[in-house]
């Protein structure tokens, strides 16, 4: 049987530096057993390089990591408790696939005979019960990314690492994949660490979700919190397109806020928002068009595209230009059509940042 | 802390051990010996360090003793930042301390005065480093190098730091200890004291800068004679190999195959078979000489014996090394760009000039700064073909062997030979770096590489057949002349050669190996056979530090590295003699001294092979091995060693053939007991045994290609696919072969 322990992971002011260049400054983030948590940013924000830290790849130039409560900051990589899923897979081209899967078996002292069992059990919790002969370049993309998965878990790891493990993958594919790497983790229970720069990957797969920008945690939270209450316009921007516009509030009445945009006025959750200026996140998709003239939040379309199932628009307003997405393409508007714009119940947040 | 407890327990007990069980002291019949087992622990020479502390009033050893004693107390120590700390201090500081007492304190007391003075005068002196104080050398480095890793240095890994700290003692004792000592002795009289005097005078020598040939009368010195020839060389090589590879890529020539095989051969070739074989055509008794002479009337002259000759033989030695330089470049002209050329309405003639030799520039400039440093490193065709117009490398021998014994003059001449290849090596690499407009991507460039324009391909052709035709010629007469009784006067053929060289006999119901050649020839084949696989593996742990590794000073390590290339064999020759003749280290007379010798000598062509193959591996592999639990060692192990099957056959092949076939610093490190044959062949023809030279390099020759194949066969092929592709990364042998030097 392969169980993955499930360990915690503390990071504790973290500091990474190559050369004067500043990868990481000051990152501090507690993982809880058994859950999946999702580093997600742009490229180069530090993500690769947070994870290889938990790895041992690279050491920290200055505070503490701690793996399942013990003090790791030191080890080398092969001292601890972690495996990894890389991001290019990195199978050995000159071993079986077998062979891939029983050599941290075998490096970490088990008998041939004991790690070539315990690694065609990894294949077959795979799905891959009987190419164990293949090569990696016999197999294919999706089979390469699942040996490289069952090569990581038959350590039985406290911790399973993830770079990017879709990013080779086509599409189709893709969707596929992080459902079948959801549902291991869910039924192994074990925690893993999974880093990606794809929102829709970061929402489909994570208990949390850790957002990274310029070597800093940006914000930290469930899938659900960090879409519905961004803390920031780069997170609103970063967890699917947002329009990002100035608003008033006008009152505070408890979890509720009044707003008015232009001449319009709206309820929104108000997220400890004071009276005063502030910051509307809106969702493309939470903008309602009327064609109308005269309204109190008037518009003009400059763009539309047809894409079958919704139509996108680009609308000019006092407030600047939105990016509208509505599903109503029976009635496509076409350019220049002056509109009045609402909005709907949810997908609009009041930011702070 | 369990495996780290284990590894520091081993070496902790290598090192009480070397204080304790083995004599500290050079046993004068070899360690290996066993000889001084009978008088263990007893005996003044052989008696262990803690034994010549207490007993021989060696009191200097307390130190490293102490120091010993404390890295043992603080493997007991708790905090792994503390003890790494105290580890890598003790290590340090008993390297240190073990190399100082080496250097200061030499047979009969104190090397120099200030110490005198500081501390009185000693009783006695000390004899040279044996397996006691080498093993506890090896024991502190390693030792540092534990601490080191405990404090988290390369990312803890033990055996990566022990690898570079050992890289860089290593190097340091075998490439700049010795040419150190030969600045130093330089300025030494025999007795070892300062004296500045042999430096002036031998460094003001006419004989060495006159500038006579260029006033007028007499010859110019050595110094400007090896510079002549060197550039007259590389010229030389890098013309015929341009053309060479011009033919082998942008002609129909029919012979291409066979023009490949050729160029191969010279690389298994001793360096002076050239020279050898054009005596037997152009010397004296020379056939074409006496043709001459008696079809025409010419005089038989001696105008091969001088810078003449050695020219032609350079030239048809190092055009292969300099055709293999430029295929590269020439091949990896896109044929692209030439198309573009000519779709802007350039002729052939006009692209050529204009496009296809413009790309090739640099890697023209880079086969012929390889000339010239193989030419000034050349001593095999030197001393073959010299005659008395010698040029640095024969006059450095001379200088030593001959009557002269003026080991300051060698050291002055080899100072100055190597501020030649110093220079050019270092424009190599500084004025060419990143020069290179080769383009060889992963793209396939369609295309095809247009044809030369006509004057140009009546030229290369006009080189490359004579040139193919006379080396067929000259392999010819190495294969065909041991079987000719005394060439030029009595040609009938004999087997008495090979007979006197290779004679075997049944005696006593045991073979007898009676042949001359026999001692020689097993001593060579065993020192090839143990340096090559050394030098591949120094070689290729240097080039994963190298390619792997982030470390301070990892560009010195590997610049300091490879200019050992650049040092030209006859000055590692007289620095090898001039250091490991006394103590502290005594090595010369022994086969160490030989394997020493090839391995810091020919390792950078193994680092460079591998660097070149291992930067093609996806780093990820290794970091995903060291994830999976394994250590580094594993990691080389399992991973990178069977991805890097053609960079091991490579490295195995050249160092093989390397320490078969060369000559210049071979000569001065052999012994009665230690003969190689090179150096014995050398031998044969100062005696004029042209016969028995020849039957035994064509049978040197012949032994190559059969172990090359061997290791073909033993390291084996990497296997990717189950149907063989070939994989994009294959280093052949011959190629990497090629760029290096023949001296
Ligand atoms: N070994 C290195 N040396 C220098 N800079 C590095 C190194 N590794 C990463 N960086 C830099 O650190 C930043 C973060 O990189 P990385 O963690 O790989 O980003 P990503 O979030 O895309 O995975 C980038 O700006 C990158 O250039
Ligand atoms: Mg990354």
């Amino acid at each position: 049987m392969i169980t993955p322990r499930s360990g915690s992971v503390v990071f504790q002011n973290i500091k990474k530096q190559f050369g004067a260049f500043t990868a990481i400054h000051d990152l501090s983030l507690t993982i809880e057993p058994g859950q999946l948590v999702t580093l997600l940013g742009p490229s180069g924000c530090g993500k690769t390089t947070t994870l290889r830290m938990l790895a041992g790849l690279e050491h920290p130039s200055s505070g503490k990591i701690l793996i399942g409560g013990k003090d790791v900051t030191m080890l080398p990589a092969n001292e601890r408790d972690v495996s990894m899923v890389f991001q290019s897979y990195a199978l050995f081209p000159h071993m079986s696939s077998l062979d891939n899967v029983a050599y941290g078996l075998e490096s970490s002292g088990l008998k041939k005979k004991e790690a070539r069992e315990k690694a065609e059990e990894g294949l077959k919790l795979v799905g891959l019960a009987g190419m164990g002969g293949r090569l990696p370049a016999e197999l294919s993309g999706g089979q390469q990314q699942r040996v490289a998965v069952a090569r990581a878990l038959v350590l039985e790891p406290q911790v399973l690492l993830l770079d990017e493990p879709l990013s080779n993958l086509d599409a189709r594919l893709r969707r596929q994949v992080r459902t079948e790497i959801r549902e291991l983790q869910q039924r192994l229970g074990f925690t893993a660490v999974y880093v990606t720069h794809d929102q829709d990957e970061a929402l489909a797969v994570s208990d949390r979700i850790v957002i990274m920008k310029d070597g800093v945690i940006a914000q930290e939270g469930s899938p659900r919190d960090l879409y519905e209450a961004p803390a920031s316009a780069f997170i609103a921007d970063f967890m699917g397109e947002a329009n990002v516009v100035s608003c008033d509030v006008i009152s505070v009445d408890g979890a509720d806020a009044t707003i008015r945009i232009a001449g319009l006025e709206h309820r929104v959750p108000s997220r400890n928002a004071k009276p005063g200026p502030a910051k509307l996140a809106v969702r493309p998709n939470s903008i309602t068009l009327e064609p109308a003239s005269g309204a109190a939040y008037p518009g003009q379309i400059t763009h539309a595209a047809y894409l079958g199932d919704h139509v996108e628009y680009e609308v000019e307003t006092s407030t600047g230009r939105l990016f509208v997405v509505d599903p109503a393409v029976e009635r496509a508007l076409a350019p220049a059509t002056e509109v009045a714009i609402g909005f709907k119940g949810r997908g609009i947040a009041i930011i702070n940042g | 802390m369990d495996h780290r407890n284990r590894r520091l327990d081993i070496v902790l007990g290598i090192g009480i051990a070397a204080f304790l069980l083995v004599p500290w002291y050079r046993i004068e019949g070899g360690f290996l010996g066993f000889g001084w087992f009978s008088g263990f622990p007893s005996e003044a020479s052989v008696t262990p360090g803690i034994l010549q502390i207490l007993e021989y009033g060696r009191w200097w050893l307390t130190i490293p003793a102490l120091i010993m004693a404390a890295a043992v107390a603080a493997r007991f120590l708790r905090d792994p930042m503390q003890r790494g700390a105290v580890l890598a201090a003790a290590g340090a500081a008993g390297v240190l301390f073990l190399t100082l007492q080496g250097l200061a304190i030499g047979f009969s007391g104190w090397s120099w005065t200030i110490s005198e003075t500081l501390f009185g005068a000693l009783a006695d002196g000390q004899p040279s480093m044996g397996a006691g104080a080498v093993l506890s050398a090896v024991a502190f480095v390693l030792i540092f190098s534990f601490g080191l890793a405990e404090r988290g240095v390369m990312k803890g890994d033990a055996f990566v730091v022990a690898s570079i700290a050992m890289l860089v003692f290593l190097v340091a004792i075998f490439v700049f200890y010795p040419v150190g000592s030969m600045l130093v002795g330089a300025f030494q009289d025999f007795d070892g004291s300062f004296n500045p005097d042999g430096f002036t005078r031998n460094i003001q020598d006419n004989s060495i800068w006159s500038l006579g040939c260029v006033v007028g009368g007499e010859r110019c010195g050595v110094a400007w004679r090896t510079l002549w020839l060197a550039l007259m060389t590389a010229g030389g090589s890098t013309i015929m190999g341009l053309a060479f590879a011009l033919v082998a890529t942008r002609t129909r020539f029919p012979f291409k195959k066979g023009l490949r095989l050729l160029t191969v051969l010279p690389i298994i070739t001793p360096p002076f078979v050239i020279g050898l074989a054009l005596t037997l055509l152009f010397g004296r008794a020379g056939v074409i000489t006496e043709w001459m002479s008696s079809l025409f009337g010419i005089e038989p002259g001696r105008w091969l014996y001088g810078l003449t000759g050695i020219w032609i033989a350079q030239v048809l030695s190092f055009t292969p090394i300099s055709f293999l330089v430029l295929i590269g470049v020439v091949e990896g002209v896109s044929p692209s760009m030439e198309e573009a050329s000519q779709t802007l309405r350039a002729d052939r003639w006009r692209t050529f000039w204009r496009v296809s030799l413009p790309l090739m520039k640099p890697g023209i400039a880079n086969a012929f700064l390889i000339g010239f440093i193989e030419s000034m490193a050349d001593f095999g065709n030197p001393l073959v073909l010299g005659g008395s117009h010698g040029v640095l490398s024969t006059e450095i021998f001379f200088a030593v062997v001959g009557s002269q014994n003026d080991p300051s003059r060698a050291a002055v001449l080899a100072i100055i030979l190597l501020c030649f290849t110093l220079t050019a090596f270092l424009a190599q690499r500084y004025w060419l770096s990143g020069k290179n407009f080769a383009t060889v991507t992963g793209k396939g460039d369609s295309g095809a590489h247009i044809a030369l324009p006509r004057p140009v391909s009546i030229a290369v052709h006009a080189m490359v057949i004579p040139w193919m035709v006379f080396t067929i010629v000259i392999y010819g007469m190495i294969l065909f002349g041991g079987f000719v009784k005394t060439w030029g006067l009595d040609n009938s053929l004999t087997l008495d050669h090979y007979a006197r060289a290779f004679s075997v006999e049944m005696r006593d119901g045991a073979l007898a190996w009676t042949g001359v050649a026999w001692n020689s020839f097993w001593t060579t084949i065993e020192i090839a056979l143990i340096s090559a696989p050394l030098t591949a593996a120094v070689g290729l742990l240097t080039a994963y530090l190298i390619v792997r590794q982030k470390f301070a000073g990892r560009n010195v390590f590997e610049f300091a590295l490879m200019m050992s290339f650049a040092i030209p064999g006859t000055v590692i020759g007289i620095s090898y003699i001039m250091a490991f003749n006394l103590p502290p280290l005594e090595m010369t007379g022994t086969a160490l001294i030989l394997i020493a010798c090839f391995v810091f000598r020919n390792m950078p062509v193994g680092v460079r092979g591998g660097v070149a193959a291992m930067s093609q591996l996806d780093k990820s592999l290794d970091e995903a091995s060291l994830t999976l639990r394994a250590t580094s060692f594993r990691t080389i192990r399992k991973v990178i060693l069977p991805l890097l099957r053609p960079a091991i056959t490579a490295a195995l092949v050249y160092s093989f053939v390397r320490a078969i076939t060369s000559i210049s610093a071979v000569i001065f490190l052999v012994s009665a007991e230690y003969n190689m044959a090179t150096s014995y062949i050398v031998g044969l023809v100062e005696n004029g045994e042209y016969g028995v030279a020849i039957a035994y390099s064509s049978m040197l020759i012949v032994v190559m290609i059969v172990v090359i194949a061997g290791f073909q066969l033993l390291v084996g092929e990497r296997r990717l696919r189950r149907e063989n592709r070939v994989a994009g990364v294959t280093t052949t042998p011959s190629l990497t072969l090629g760029q290096e030097k023949t001296a």
